[in-house]
């Protein structure tokens, strides 16, 4: 790790500790206010907010319009909101297109909803190769997509971040906006996975 | 900038269907560093993105060994601060080179006259 591309580079785990000397000697931060972000994102911030989104826009019909044009605001409206989520597009997903959300640049991603991205959506392959062959990388990621599906990727930027509103599994008619919200997977919210029934 | 998470509570296990979030307890620091200093206004979230995106391409122009998402985060965070003159490189390289040295098992707090006591976990 020291001995990575740039030379006399120390481990992270002593520079991380060093600057956070630094900056709480400075009076910048203090250890228990890091704490309480490393706690909310680990714990309790994380793909099921966005489950909830996505349920409530397959159960409600006005919801899922509210959503559609304003991604931000009906988000804010069940409670979410932060960091990141300041410009929530959402696009939908039907039989004929397919969206899947990547940042090319770096690894923007709408955390009030998912939560912090995972190791594959910041890998230089995923970001890269997203863009160039999307068929082929979804398919190697265990989604498989007709011809006539139209796939649209949607690259992240400061301005936008994404949520992908999945398409509700059939055979699911019965079932309470709170079972659908368990169904909801964080790969179909970025557009890696369809949501299955089970 | 808000950075109010008004969230329900802990109402379904956010790893259900992820890994993780931080693989080291140094990468949930460096996250929450940045957060602090967000919030406090020192930058915005766009300027940080900014100096994140230069770092991931700095590595990318001349990639060696494992790429590891939160080293950049770390370098970028840095460099943010020694352009805002919050701390500036040679003290962070000093001071970082002072806790590299310590031997195995060192006592935290009785030789670095900079060490706080934070928790380490």
């Amino acid at each position: 790790m020291a001995d990575t591309n740039t030379t006399d580079r120390l481990p992270p785990a002593v520079r991380t500790e060093a600057l956070e000397s630094l900056l709480t000697e400075r009076g910048l931060v203090k250890s228990e206010v890091l704490d309480g972000f490393i706690n909310r994102f680990v714990n309790d911030v994380g793909p099921m907010n966005g489950a909830k989104v996505v349920a409530k826009a397959w159960t409600d019909p006005d919801y899922r319009q509210h959503l559609l044009a304003d991604g931000t605001g009906a988000i804010k409206e069940l409670g979410f909101a932060g960091p990141q989520g300041e410009h929530i597009v959402v696009v939908e997903n039907s039989d004929d297109v397919h969206n899947v959300v990547v940042c090319t640049l770096c690894s923007c991603y709408p955390w009030p909803v998912l939560g912090l991205p995972p190791e594959w959506y910041k890998d230089p392959a995923y970001r890269s190769r997203m863009v160039r062959e999307p068929r082929t990388l979804l398919s190697e990621m265990g989604l498989d997509l007709d011809d006539d599906v139209e796939v649209r990727v949607w690259d992240s930027s400061a301005e936008n971040r994404y949520l992908v509103l999945p398409q509700r599994p059939e055979g699911t008619d019965d079932l309470s906006e709170e079972e659908l919200a368990a169904l909801v997977t964080r790969d179909a919210m970025v557009g890696v996975a369809k949501v299955g029934a089970t | 900038m808000s950075l109010t998470l008004d969230i329900e509570g802990p109402a379904a296990p956010p790893r259900l269907n992820g890994e993780l979030v931080f693989d080291e307890p140094w990468e949930g620091r460096s996250f929450a560093m940045a957060a602090a200093l967000a919030e406090g206004g020192h930058f915005s979230w766009d300027e940080f993105r900014d100096h994140l995106i230069a770092a991931i391409a700095r590595w990318e122009a001349d990639p060696s060994g494992e790429y590891r998402y939160y080293e950049r985060w770390q370098e970028a965070l840095e460099s943010i601060v020694a352009e805002r003159e919050i701390v500036a490189g040679p003290e962070m390289d000093e001071l970082a080179a002072a806790y590299a040295a310590r031997p195995p098992g060192h006592d935290h707090g009785e030789n670095d006259h900079h060490h706080h006591d934070h928790d380490h976990s």
